[in-house]
This record gives structure tokens, C-alpha cells and sequence, in this order.
């Protein structure tokens, strides 16, 4: 106990010192926490693709369509379980900063491929009923405070117009890292009026997903069914969902992969600082190590006596950063474009990394100071002049 | 009875820049229990390499150095930290009292080493700081005191495991005149009623005069 109170008391004699480190530890923790949820936010897209998902797409680009005759010819594939298509809509609501996916979807299927988002049985009746329906994911809900009966309207660009949908459904995200802010509504409903204002934009979709009965197949399958389709006027190209995604957001990658080094690299800054800190604090006690040698201290008490001061410091910033970085993550999520990411949250991971990078900073500043306390002679601490 | 301090042909050596500094040659010297010994000589002849070798908190190059019946100058580093908390009290120059303490934790230090319980680590505390007066004191921190008072809890740590000896290295060296009474007063009282056997290094005639005997050190020899 009253080696705790000494520890404590060390620490302090510098409060000014202390008080500035614990404030950068504590800083770092933040960076280190906002950076670390961008890049498993980012990731947590990747993560939530289905290994048993194929995704069949224009092969010259993404944004050319596909006859939405090939479904029926998929299917037809060994292998392939359920085929579904979807079709991106884009357009605006009410701000065009209020980013969203917005997908035209067969409402048959398209449910059996993507069973992470979940609907109650006459949320899902009413939306295949009803033509100009539409659900929305639960997080979209939340954030525009929308409710099922309400009248959701889309300034379309892709397909232009004033689009209106009535909400039949809130779905329900089935796993953490299962996007919840996504609107789909039904692919007739767009097909059709294409069929009337801009004759030759309808009968087509933007990509299908194939749900397959055995993963280990995927790349069979695939070229399988790019083979239907070979020299054909739209041939596709199919490949898992995974690759699909991470291909889509390639070119992001890079700098994802910046963000995720930047946060070790803070992690490395401070703990120099601490460190030096810590080198500094030491150098002044030679004297009293010195002291305390004498009197009978042994090397287990002045490794306690500095580890304990550069953990209470760097455990006291960690702890600090922690309390700040959680409603910091709530108010980016608030600032970034919405549904710029599917799901932007701090992970219980990054928490524990964030600890265990004050354990780790704390021990690591310790290291210098206790090698020079140990390896000084009293007879030459006492001789010290700082 | 043997004596309780005995240097046999102790010689030291310190390395400086690549050039070995000879500081003590072949030194014997031989203290009786309950004897206060000062030690004199000029500056850098070497009296505190010599009183640092008879505390153990410094190894001799060659010669043997029985101290309280043990053979201190082959004990490994560990044993010697324990034989020292266990037998020698010790008194610096500038006192070297930890600051963030206050006196009676300053005191008390050389007791978290013992398995004494709390109760009577404060006591025995207390009443090191009674013996040199300061137990109104002991809630002071060492910036509060004046140096006279600093260097009476210091001997007040020196004193609370009940060492066999007492050293101290120019114990009134950083004092006025007044305190420096104090502080010899008081050790003569450590030597007459407690029995204590102290040595110190001193370069005051006035300091020296107190001990019962005085010896000479001269460029590393004894005289
Ligand atoms: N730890 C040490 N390292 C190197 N040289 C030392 C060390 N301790 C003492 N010396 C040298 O040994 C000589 C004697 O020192 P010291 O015993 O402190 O003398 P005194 O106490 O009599 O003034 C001096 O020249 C001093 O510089
Ligand atoms: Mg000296």
C-alpha cells in the first residue's frame, strides 16, 4: 500500500509534466480509436459477405446492365440454389447528402438470398403485394425517423423523376456487421415505368446474386455461368461476393491501409513520449534509487516503483481516451456522410487494443528507465549530479 | 571480543576514462563494538570510498572486510542488500530524504522491508522520531524542515531497524554550527545510551573531536 502511495506520489511531482502526458496518451487513444473503427467499419462491409453469395455482373463494367432474361438461364446451373437480382437506383432524399443505398430488388427472392435481413411474415407479404412498397433497414429508420405507413420520396437522377414509396417494412439487421441502411423496394415497379417513359431502359437489372449450395464450388460455377454468356452483347462476369466487394472499394483500400498503419504509428509516438517522460523522471531519482539500494530495495522494488509510475500514467491517459473516444465515434458517425459506411461503430476489439496499447505503451517507456536505475552503482547514483 | 569492523588489506581501484584510479592501498583498519570512530583527511583521499566499502555499498578490489561477523566483500548483490537493511544505519551529507514523503514516511521506508505489521512499523517509527525530537514533525515534508531537522529524521531512518553501526559521510557538513551540535550531540547519545558503534567521515576538527578516536586517511593510506 504504501508503495502505491509513493508510485502515485512520483507520478505527481511533475504534475504539470503528467498532467501533459497523460493528455497526449489519452489523445492518441482517441486517434488511435477513431482510426481503428474507420478501418474495421470499413472492413466490417467485407466481413459481412456471404462466401455462398455470387455476384454476376456486366463484365466490361459495373454500371452497364444485364438483360433480366439471364436469370432464368442461371438457375439452370448445377449448383446455383437461388437467383436474384437487384438494380441500383441512386437518387436523392431530400438531401442530396443523404447517402443511402436505394435498390430495386425482386421481392421473391431476394429475401432467401440475403437472410441477414430479417422482416417479420406480413411485413414480407405486404411489400411483394403491394407495387410501389418499400422497406427500409432499421438503422435508415432510426436516423430519419421513419415508420412503416410512411410515404418515402426519391428525386431520381439515374431514373429521373419524383418517385413515391409507401414503407412496408423495417427490416432487422442479423448480425452487428449487417448493413442496416439500405432502402429496397420492388424491381416491377421501376421496370415498368422505364417501360413507359424511356422505352428500351426497361427488361434490364444491375447485377445478379446467386445463392450456391456449397461454397467450395464458387469458382466453378462461376465460370459456368460466364461461359452462358460468352460473345454474347453483355457478358458477364461473376465472382464471390467477397471479391466482388473488394474490388468495389479498391480503390478506397489504400488509403484504409494508410489509416491502419497511421494507428500503430500513433501508438509508436507516444509511446516515445511516455517514454522520455519516464527517462526524464528516472534521471532525476537517481539519487533516491540510489537511497533506497542502500536502505535494502532490491531490483524488484525499483522495477515496481518505475513500471508502476509508467502504467499508472499511461493507463490513467488510456482510461481518459477511452471515456472521450466513445461519444467522439457517436458524433463522427454523425458528421460522415450517412451510410457512407454500413455500419460505423467502436468494436469491443478496438477497445481491447486500445488497452492493451496503454499496457503496452506503460511497460514499454518503463524498460530504458529501469535498466539505467538498475545498472547504476549506488556509489555512482550518489555521485549523480543531475 | 572480536571487533566488529575489520578491514584487512583492502584495496580500491576506480576506473576513470580508461585509466584505473588508485584510491585505497592495502588499508587495515579494525573498529571495536560500541566504538564512534571519525575519519579524516583531506578531499579525494578517499573517505568516503572507504566508509561506502564498510556499509557495503561498494566492493574492494582486493582485501577482506569482516563487518558484523560477516564477510561482506564476497556477498552477492542481493545479500548484501539485505545485510545492510539489516546492519547498518545511514547518514548522508545532504541528507537524501525521499521529498515526496513526509518525515514519518521517510522512517518508516526502511520498514517496508520487514515483516513487521503496520501497527508496529508506527510505532517503532515514532519513536525513532522521538529520539531525535521531531515526532511533532513527522507529518512534515522534507521541504518544510530546515536542514537541521532533515538531518535528524534522516538519522531518525537510520536508526529505526535498530542497526548494530551507524555511518555517516560528513553528516554536518551542509550544516550552521547549531545544527551541526545537534546532529553530534545526538550521536554521541546513539554511541553512549544505545550502544551504537559509529563511524563517520568528517573534515571538522570540531566534529572529530567528539568521536573517541580519530583516524587520518592521506591519498588512500591510513595514517
Ligand atoms: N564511483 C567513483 N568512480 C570513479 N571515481 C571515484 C568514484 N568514487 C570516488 N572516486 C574518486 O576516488 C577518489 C576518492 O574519492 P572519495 O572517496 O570520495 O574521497 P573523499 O571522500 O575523501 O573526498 C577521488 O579522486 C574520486 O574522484
Ligand atoms: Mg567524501
Amino acid at each position: 500500500m504504501k508503495v502505491f502511495k509513493l508510485i502515485f506520489k512520483n507520478a505527481l511531482r511533475h504534475k504539470l509534466r503528467t498532467i501533459l502526458t497523460v493528455l497526449g496518451i489519452a489523445v492518441a487513444v482517441i486517434a488511435f480509436g477513431i482510426l481503428r473503427t474507420v478501418v474495421t467499419s470499413w472492413s466490417a462491409g467485407l466481413e459481412a459477405s456471404a462466401a455462398n453469395r455470387l455476384i454476376a455482373r456486366q463484365a466490361i463494367s459495373f454500371i452497364f446492365p444485364l438483360p433480366y432474361t439471364y436469370g432464368a438461364k442461371i438457375s439452370s446451373v448445377p449448383g446455383v440454389e437461388e437467383v436474384t437480382y437487384a438494380n441500383w437506383f441512386g437518387g436523392v432524399y431530400i438531401d442530396k447528402n443523404n447517402f443511402f443505398s436505394r435498390i430495386a430488388v425482386d421481392p421473391e427472392t431476394f429475401f432467401t438470398v440475403y437472410p441477414e435481413y430479417i422482416l417479420t411474415k406480413q411485413e414480407m407479404e405486404t411489400f411483394k403485394r403491394e407495387r410501389n412498397s418499400c422497406v427500409i433497414g432499421s438503422k435508415i429508420a432510426k436516423q430519419y425517423n421513419l415508420k412503416v405507413g410512411d410515404v418515402m420520396t426519391l428525386e431520381g437522377d439515374i431514373y429521373p423523376g419524383e418517385w413515391q414509396f409507401t414503407i412496408r417494412g423495417i427490416y432487422q439487421p442479423k448480425e452487428k456487421s449487417t448493413d442496416a441502411s439500405q432502402m429496397f423496394f420492388q424491381w416491377d415497379y421501376l421496370n415498368e415505368r422505364m417501360k413507359q417513359e424511356m422505352s428500351g431502359r426497361d427488361g434490364n437489372v444491375g447485377w445478379y446474386i446467386i445463392k450456391i449450395s456449397n461454397s467450395a464450388n464458387s469458382a466453378e460455377i462461376s465460370t459456368k455461368i460466364d461461359a452462358l454468356f460468352k460473345n454474347s452483347n453483355a457478358e458477364t462476369k461473376t465472382e464471390t461476393e467477397r471479391a466482388f466487394t473488394q474490388g468495389f472499394i479498391a480503390s478506397s483500400g489504400a488509403i484504409i491501409t494508410a489509416m491502419d498503419f497511421m494507428s500503430f504509428v500513433i501508438v509508436g509516438i507516444i509511446m516515445l513520449v511516455l517514454g522520455n517522460t519516464m527517462i526524464m523522471a528516472a534521471r532525476e531519482r537517481t539519487r533516491e534509487y540510489a537511497v533506497m539500494k542502500t536502505l535494502g530495495f532490491s531490483a524488484k522494488h525499483i522495477i515496481g516503483l518505475i513500471l508502476g509510475e509508467s502504467l499508472f500514467v499511461s493507463m490513467l491517459g488510456g482510461a481518459l481516451g477511452l471515456f472521450f473516444v466513445i461519444p467522439i465515434v457517436a458524433s463522427f458517425e454523425e458528421v460522415i456522410p450517412k451510410g457512407f459506411f454500413p455500419v460505423f461503430r467502436l468494436e469491443e476489439t478496438t477497445i481491447i487494443m486500445a488497452i492493451s496499447a496503454a499496457i503496452l505503451i506503460g511497460v514499454a517507456s518503463a524498460v530504458f528507465p529501469i535498466i539505467r536505475a538498475l545498472k547504476t552503482k549506488i556509489v555512482d547514483g550518489f555521485r549523480f549530479v543531475g | 571480543m572480536p571487533p566488529i569492523i575489520k578491514v584487512q588489506n583492502v584495496s580500491k581501484t576506480y576506473i576513470r576514462d580508461n585509466f584505473e584510479v588508485p584510491v585505497l592501498n592495502n588499508i587495515n583498519l579494525e573498529i571495536e563494538e560500541g566504538d564512534f570512530l571519525a575519519l579524516m583527511g583531506p578531499s579525494g583521499s578517499g573517505k568516503t570510498t572507504l566508509l561506502n566499502l564498510i556499509a557495503g555499498i561498494d566492493t574492494p578490489n582486493a582485501g577482506q572486510l569482516f563487518v558484523a561477523n560477516t564477510d561482506i566483500a564476497t556477498l552477492s548483490e542481493t545479500a548484501l542488500a539485505k545485510w545492510r537493511a539489516n546492519n547498518v544505519g545511514f547518514i548522508f551529507q545532504f541528507y537524501n530524504l525521499i521529498p515526496v514523503l513526509t518525515a514519518f514516511d521517510n522512517v518508516e521506508l526502511p520498514l517496508l522491508l520487514t515483516n513487521l505489521s503496520k501497527a508496529e512499523r508506527k510505532k517503532q517509527a515514532e519513536t525513532a522520531l522521538e529520539i531525535v525530537g521531531l515526532k511533532d514533525r513527522m507529518d512534515h515534508y522534507p521541504k518544510q524542515l530546515s536542514g537541521g531537522q532533515e538531518q535528524r529524521v534522516a538519522i531518525a531512518r537510520a536508526i529505526v531497524t535498530d542497526p548494530l553501526i551507524i555511518v555517516g559521510d560528513e553528516p554536518t557538513g551542509d550544516l550552521d554550527k547549531n545544527s551541526a551540535e545537534e546532529i553530534l550531540t545526538l550521536l554521541e547519545r546513539l554511541n553512549k545510551e544505545f550502544k551504537k558503534t559509529i563511524l563517520i567521515v568528517t573534515h571538522d576538527p570540531h566534529a572529530a573531536e567528539r568521536a573517541n578516536h580519530t583516524r587520518h586517511l592521506e591519498k588512500g593510506d591510513l595514517v
